[in-house]
């Protein structure tokens, strides 16, 4: 397909009016990358992504796709290509029709983009549906058909807005494979808007955590996981505890978190719960600050408490990360 | 249960049905019945007869190449009908586009929806003596015309003419256009314009591609609208035209004037027949358009 091409954004501000919705952010993402926006509603990661589809126009900053200056540029001549939300296929249309929409709208003959059509419909399991209205369909499908219709005018970077949200959760888990699957296998970059964490965490390559209109941290899932560098970071990627020591935040992973008798922190335990592969313990210190706790069974069979129980906790030093 | 449901629902459905068998169904067996009567100078006879269909259609054979009265009367109304669902059509589709599309505020949408309702405001007699002074050969437009230099003489064609018919009957209808096509405009999920944005398609392309194809169900309910009422009109034809354009409404008028039922049964048999033609051809061609 389409040569892959790196995107950068360079102080790339969107205001609404009064609104400020993405405040000059800086942003590589090289060629062949799966790179997810996550962040909390309304943090501008959606802004972004239109940005860079071409459905809003950048109040300030530049965009640029490989060598060229696409700020203002219509979509379909940056090569970047959207999914929508709910799909928007048309409904009007054949799925056949629907993924060959693209290269009608460029004046190519019935026979040669039918064929096309044809082969991303392959590409997407879908041959078997072509002459199916939208309607027809299951919500699984209609997103492959919505990825084929994207894909058809082999465009450098793929944007998905949300593309899981609207599926049930054991075909979500399901199709996250396949998207990393294709992405894989196009060689190009997927731009991946979503408020999971746990979808960014499965399937980016760049994870960029936004955060009011900004990015808060990016880096590969490991690092974002490892290295929260804020409070904000540490708390939206999950696993952690963000505790107050002397004159700074820490963030300790609750699998850090030791629990035994001995040691010399005190807290008790006001709620314990058995999730099959962990168990979580919730604590309170007796300064009132709270914190989680997770153990395998194996560690707590070795040192069993229940809730009410006051136990002592301690963590590794290299364990404790300071934040910003 | 599913019976009993079923069971409900024609139970609800019953008194609308019967509203219709008794002041629509009945009354049309009648007409159609009466059509095939016989009749006399003064007075008709409940015995089967073609005379209502003949005498309509009297020497249309014989004076073949040129069209008979009948026929060159229903080809006047075709004609007629077509301009007005053209216009009405072109005006609705943009109104209900603007407002569609265009106006952002709900608000906003309902007032300007408002006032495309004002030409109802008025009866239809006032309306149409109010197109008087208006158009008259001392009217507004035709004394505008000469003060600014452009015509000499009062511009004749403006009052009891062709022109003042479909003027009249579009300024009715376009509403009855609009309404139905700004329905299904406003079902068109705004992620369809942006996805189609996204594929490359122009503004023209995006018209002709997408939003027409959606507005399909309004443009047909708009169209059966307009095409029905202005099929059968006669008074607004009569008013407008000056009582000098023939029209179909107009044949069955005569002959209801005359007394002569079965024939004015005939006639509005045939103008049924007709319009139902207009009507189902018009479906077809809408989706014969979908097949391309």
């Amino acid at each position: 397909m389409a040569t892959p091409a790196p995107l950068e954004l360079i102080a790339v501000t969107k205001r609404y009016r009064a609104t400020l919705a993405v405040d000059a952010i800086d942003l590589r993402i090289p060629a062949g990358t799966y790179c997810c926006l996550l962040g909390p509603s309304g943090c501008g990661k959606t802004s972004t992504l239109r940005m860079i589809a071409g459905h809003e126009i950048a109040s300030e900053g530049d965009i640029l796709l490989g060598a060229a200056n696409i700020t203002t540029l219509p979509p379909a001549a940056r090569g970047t290509a959207m999914m929508f939300q709910s799909y928007a296929l048309f409904p009007h249309l054949s799925v056949r029709d629907n993924v060959a929409f693209a290269l009608k709208m460029r004046g190519i003959d019935k026979a040669t983009r039918h064929r096309r059509a044809g082969e991303l419909l392959e590409l997407v399991a879908m041959s078997a549906y072509a002459d199916r209205l939208p309607a027809q369909l299951s919500g699984g499908q209609q997103q492959r058909v919505a990825l084929a219709r994207a894909l058809i005018t082999e465009p450098q970077i793929l944007l998905l807005d949300e593309p899981l949200s609207a599926l049930d959760p054991f075909l979500r888990v399901r199709m996250r494979a396949e998207l990393k699957r294709l992405q894989r296998e196009l060689g190009i970059s997927f731009i991946h808007v979503t408020h999971g964490q746990e979808e960014a965490m499965a399937l980016a390559d760049l994870v960029v955590l936004m955060n009011a209109g900004r990015i808060e941290q990016q880096g590969s899932p490991r690092e974002m996981f490892n290295r929260p560098r804020t409070a904000f970071a540490a708390r939206f990627m999950g696993g952690h505890n963000v505790l107050r020591r002397a004159d700074q935040q820490i963030a300790v992973r609750t699998d850090h978190i030791r629990i035994a008798p001995t040691h010399a922190l005190r807290a008790r335990v006001t709620e314990l719960e058995y999730q099959g592969t962990w168990l979580q313990a919730n604590l309170a210190l007796p300064d009132g600050e709270t914190l989680i706790a997770t153990l395998t069974e194996q560690q707590f069979d070795a040192a069993p408490f229940g809730a009410g129980d006051e136990v002592g906790i301690a963590w590794d030093d290299d364990a404790a990360h300071p934040l910003v | 249960m599913k019976l009993a449901s079923n069971t409900t629902a024609r139970l609800q459905a019953l008194p609308l049905a019967l509203v219709l068998a008794v002041f629509f169904l009945l009354p049309l067996a009648m007409v159609i019945m009466v059509s095939v009567w016989d009749y006399n100078e003064y007075e008709m006879i409940p015995a089967w007869s073609g005379r209502g269909y003949s005498d309509s259609f009297e020497g249309c054979l014989a004076q073949l190449p040129e069209l008979c009265t009948i026929l060159r009367t229903y080809a006047e109304t075709v004609k007629l009908c077509a301009l007005v669902w053209l216009l009405t059509l072109l005006i609705g589709f943009t109104v209900a586009y603007f407002l569609a599309f265009h106006i952002k505020s709900r608000t906003l949408q309902i007032a300007l929806s408002l006032l495309c309702t004002i030409p109802f405001w008025t009866s239809n007699v006032i309306r149409m003596i109010a197109w008087i002074p208006m158009l008259g050969r001392n009217g507004v437009v035709n004394q505008a015309l000469q003060a600014l230099h452009i015509t000499k003489a009062p511009v004749e064609w403006l009052l009891f003419s062709e022109f003042s018919v479909v003027l009249a009957l579009v300024h009715l209808f376009s509403l009855f256009m609009m309404v139905p096509i700004f329905n299904s405009m406003m079902r068109i999920d705004r992620a369809l314009i942006e996805a189609a944005y996204d594929a490359g398609a122009s503004g023209f392309q995006t018209l002709r591609d997408i939003i027409i194809p959606l507005c399909k169900p309004g443009i047909v309910i708009g169209s059966i609208f307009v095409i029905t009422i202005v099929m059968g009109d006669f008074i607004t034809v009569g008013v407008m035209g000056g009582q000098q354009i023939a029209s179909a409404g107009k044949i069955i008028e005569v002959r209801v004037n005359a007394l002569q039922f079965p024939a004015a049964a005939a006639n509005a048999v045939i103008l049924l027949g007709v319009t139902m033609m207009i009507i189902v051809g018009l479906s077809r061609l809408v989706d014969i358009r979908k097949e391309l």
